[in-house]
């Protein structure tokens, strides 16, 4: 395949124009939801159609991508993105978190730290944080205009009362710079301290909600809590049985019939990079 | 109280819905402590004039002044709607005719108490339950349901929470829209005698629209008739119901049961 007979990244050049507009006006409003025109992808609503519409906009020739889907590298979503830039912008791909300066993912991101100059561009299926509570879209982009975000802590007092801690542990909804309330995407709570002040540029994308937004880097990202039920993170007894970490997030495995698990990194290159270094080690 | 001046007025209020006109030439003051009422037929506009009184409503004509607690005279619908909002969340509050409208039926009775603590702010999750449980108490509703769902409950008490929720964050200004509508003739009057008590207790100014006269008679100091969007007699409570003037309110007062 050459550029013959489709634009460099897929998309015409006045889409990635509109879409880029798109994108700088959410890096100037830090959490804010730009509606923008999302076209058609050759891949089905809920794969990615908004984070690959995204990374075709800002992609060059010389960046050099990185796709994860839950954090894994070699998952087919993850393969297939990337084999689609591979092939329709000519560009370099890796797996390596560090080598790269756009990494496309949903529901992760990358256990090594991001730097600046790197884009994260996540795959967004619902946008609207208060979705759950209200369901016109009217009305949610008033609470959001007047931060009229009582509804969102009732929702937390609401597990807390149940539950009798905050359950929600995955798209946790977060405060950015002070003023928006923003969907942080499916990532599990895990990830959510990693988007503060991040020296990378974070991108969302939705591609059937039809909507951008953007945490710049260096930006404030809080984690909605109460003061005597402060946010935390998830946290393992186990390590990776792989690669023996205990600072990442692990998935768990079922490995028969008779129930026995195993516990590994969900970060596919974060575990191999430290199974490698082990063993150079040795 | 600084008591410098009224605490809402309404000057030369109207609103017409294309060309049907709902009220219209409606001028009141209320002050701190005092509650009005607002009786009529159905259809006389009572609900939109309230509407129109509590910042729900853009009216046609008119303007309406808030007086705020450092006692300056606020033009209700020439601030922005951010500022409108946030007098709607701390110093007023609205009681509606269906406690559906008014509560969120799938959180908890303490999360309905609870919202608008949290919408000024309040983050400790202990002192937010502990307010919640102390106002269930205060209108009588059992503090063993703090965690139910106001599904749950009676109409009665649905009605009470609501109020609780209303008045969490202790508001001076409170819109009562038919609050015992739709109540049998026992629980109504638990209702008002829970009313007058928290309305004495915290020197609350209210307005209260309904059609039932012995509401207004046992709650309200003031009271204005409405007939055709026009206010047809006002005056003190008893006065217009012992000694009514106009034709209308005669009929009215003559027509209780």
């Amino acid at each position: 395949m050459t550029g013959a007979d489709y634009n460099f990244a897929y998309l015409d050049e006045q889409t990635k124009r509109m879409i880029r507009r798109a994108i700088l006006k959410a890096v100037a409003i830090p959490g804010y939801q730009v509606p923008f025109a999302a076209r058609e992808m050759p891949l089905p609503y809920g794969w990615g159609t908004g984070g690959i519409q995204v990374t075709a906009a800002v992609i060059g020739p010389d960046d050099v991508l990185k796709v994860i889907d839950q954090g894994a590298d070699d998952t087919t979503n993850a393969v297939s993105i990337r084999r689609f830039f591979r092939r329709m912008a000519g560009v370099a791909t890796t797996e390596h978190t560090a080598e790269a300066t756009i990494i496309q993912t949903r529901h992760r991101i990358p256990e090594t730290p991001l730097a600046a100059g790197q884009i994260l561009v996540y795959q967004v299926p619902i946008p609207e944080p208060l979705r759950w509570l209200e369901p016109r879209d009217t009305e949610t982009r008033r609470m959001h205009a007047l931060r009229d975000y009582g509804a969102m802590q009732v929702n937390l007092y609401e597990d807390i009362a149940r539950h009798g801690a905050i359950a929600k542990s995955y798209d946790y909804p977060v405060l950015v710079n002070g003023h928006y309330i923003m969907s942080p995407s499916p990532i599990p709570k895990f990830d959510n301290p990693k988007m503060d002040r991040s020296p990378a540029l974070q991108l969302f994308g939705a591609g059937r909600e039809r909507r951008i937004y953007a945490v710049p880097p260096h930006t404030p990202v809080r984690s909605l809590d109460f003061d005597d039920y402060p946010f935390t993170v998830q946290r393992w007894d186990e390590c990776c049985a792989l690669c023996g970490a205990t600072d990442s997030f692990l998935d768990e495995m079922i490995m028969d019939d008779r129930g026995s698990r195993l516990f590994i990194c969900s970060d596919s290159d974060y575990c191999r990079g430290r199974q490698g270094a082990g063993e150079a080690a040795e | 109280m600084t008591g410098s001046g009224p605490i809402l007025t309404a000057e030369g209020l109207g609103h017409d819905f294309g060309r049907r006109m709902a009220f219209t030439a409606v001028d009141l003051a209320l002050w701190p402590g005092e509650v009005l009422g607002i009786v009529g037929e159905s259809g006389a506009g009572k609900t939109t004039l309230l509407r129109g009184l509590s910042a729900q409503l853009t009216p046609c004509r008119g303007r309406v002044l808030y007086g705020d607690r450092q006692g300056r005279q606020i033009d209700l619908y020439a601030q922005s709607e951010a500022e409108r909002r946030l007098l709607l969340r701390t110093d007023w509050g609205i009681v509606h005719q269906n406690a559906a409208d008014g509560l969120r039926m799938n959180v908890s009775a303490g999360g309905n108490v609870g919202e608008r603590l949290m919408a000024v702010g309040e983050r400790h999750y202990g002192q937010i339950r502990a307010r919640a449980a102390d106002w269930l108490a205060r209108v009588d509703l059992d503090v063993g349901r703090l965690d139910e769902l106001p599904s749950s409950f009676s109409g009665g008490m649905q009605q009470r929470l609501q109020i609780a929720r209303t008045l969490v964050t202790a508001p001076r200004l409170v819109f009562m829209d038919e609050p015992t509508g739709g109540l049998d003739v026992s629980v109504q009057a638990r209702l008002l005698d829970l009313l007058r008590r928290l309305v004495g207790q915290y020197g609350l100014a209210a307005v209260v629209v309904t059609h039932d006269l012995h509401v207004v008679r046992l709650l309200a100091h003031r009271l204005m008739v409405m007939k055709g969007g026009l206010v047809v007699e006002s005056g003190l409570t008893d006065q217009v119901l012992d000694d009514p003037q106009h034709p209308y309110t005669q009929l009215l007062v003559s027509s209780v049961l």
